[in-house]
């Protein structure tokens, strides 16, 4: 019974992990890759670790999987926003196929800093709601 | 069954580590292959732990987390790299 639950979990996270890299190379362009890999890629690290506290069936061996669980879990969403925050500010070209990009208008690219589209630029989309309290943002 | 099955993962996994390392050499800029870096360390974290399930040595999960940190490091290092000051568009 615990042999088929661990192999059931190591082969779900090669699986997800295998994916992931079909994806990094079939995909289009940076954020997509990105939407394959960190996603996929942790949870195929995460089945795994699953499989090894299984296996081992010990406490001291379960925490240390729990924390390497843990620990992807917080860092890798950390990872993925900065790098795709560098990729965005660097200009990488987006794929072809790309319905809409809203981030384009509301950043400066001098000081990267991002706008709400809110706060009384001339280019917003929407005018603010209540121009009276405009000098509070 | 479990010898089959980490055969089976062994071969899933280094077939990832193959295509991740094709994006790692043709990717047409610098942070696809800090994303294509990232997902080897992730692959690799796997590895490490079915290495540990072959072997029967439980404390190769440090080497896991160990492996984890320090590629969280890198790609934290890549992007402050990237943003502040990096080269444009190679």
């Amino acid at each position: 019974m615990i042999e088929l639950i661990v192999a059931l979990l190591l082969l779900a996270g090669a699986s997800f992990m295998l994916l992931a890299a079909v994806g990094i190379v079939r995909l289009p362009d940076l954020p997509t890759r990105m939407h394959a890999s960190t996603k996929a890629g942790a949870m195929g690290a995460m089945f795994t670790m699953g499989g090894v506290a299984f296996y081992f069936a010990d406490s001291v061996v379960f925490a240390r999987a729990f924390a390497i669980v843990v620990f992807i879990l917080i860092t890798s969403p950390v990872a993925a926003h900065v790098i795709g925050r560098a990729g965005y500010f660097m200009g990488t070209s987006l794929w072809d196929g790309t319905v809409k990009d809203e981030l384009r208008d509301n950043y400066d690219p001098d000081t990267h800093k991002l706008r709400s589209g809110y706060d009384g630029s001339p280019e917003s989309v929407t005018p603010p709601p209540e121009p009276d309290s405009s000098d509070q943002r | 069954m479990i010898p089959i099955v980490i055969n089976i993962v062994y071969f899933m996994l280094s077939l990832a580590l193959l295509l991740a390392f094709i994006r790692l050499t043709k990717g047409p800029s610098l942070p696809d292959r800090v994303v294509a870096l990232e997902l080897i360390a992730s692959i690799v974290v796997g590895y490490v732990g079915v290495h540990a399930i072959d072997t029967g040595v439980s404390s190769l999960l440090d080497v896991a987390i160990v492996i984890a940190l320090t590629a969280f490091l890198a790609a934290i290092g890549f992007a402050r790299f990237l943003e502040r000051g990096g080269r444009r568009n190679d």
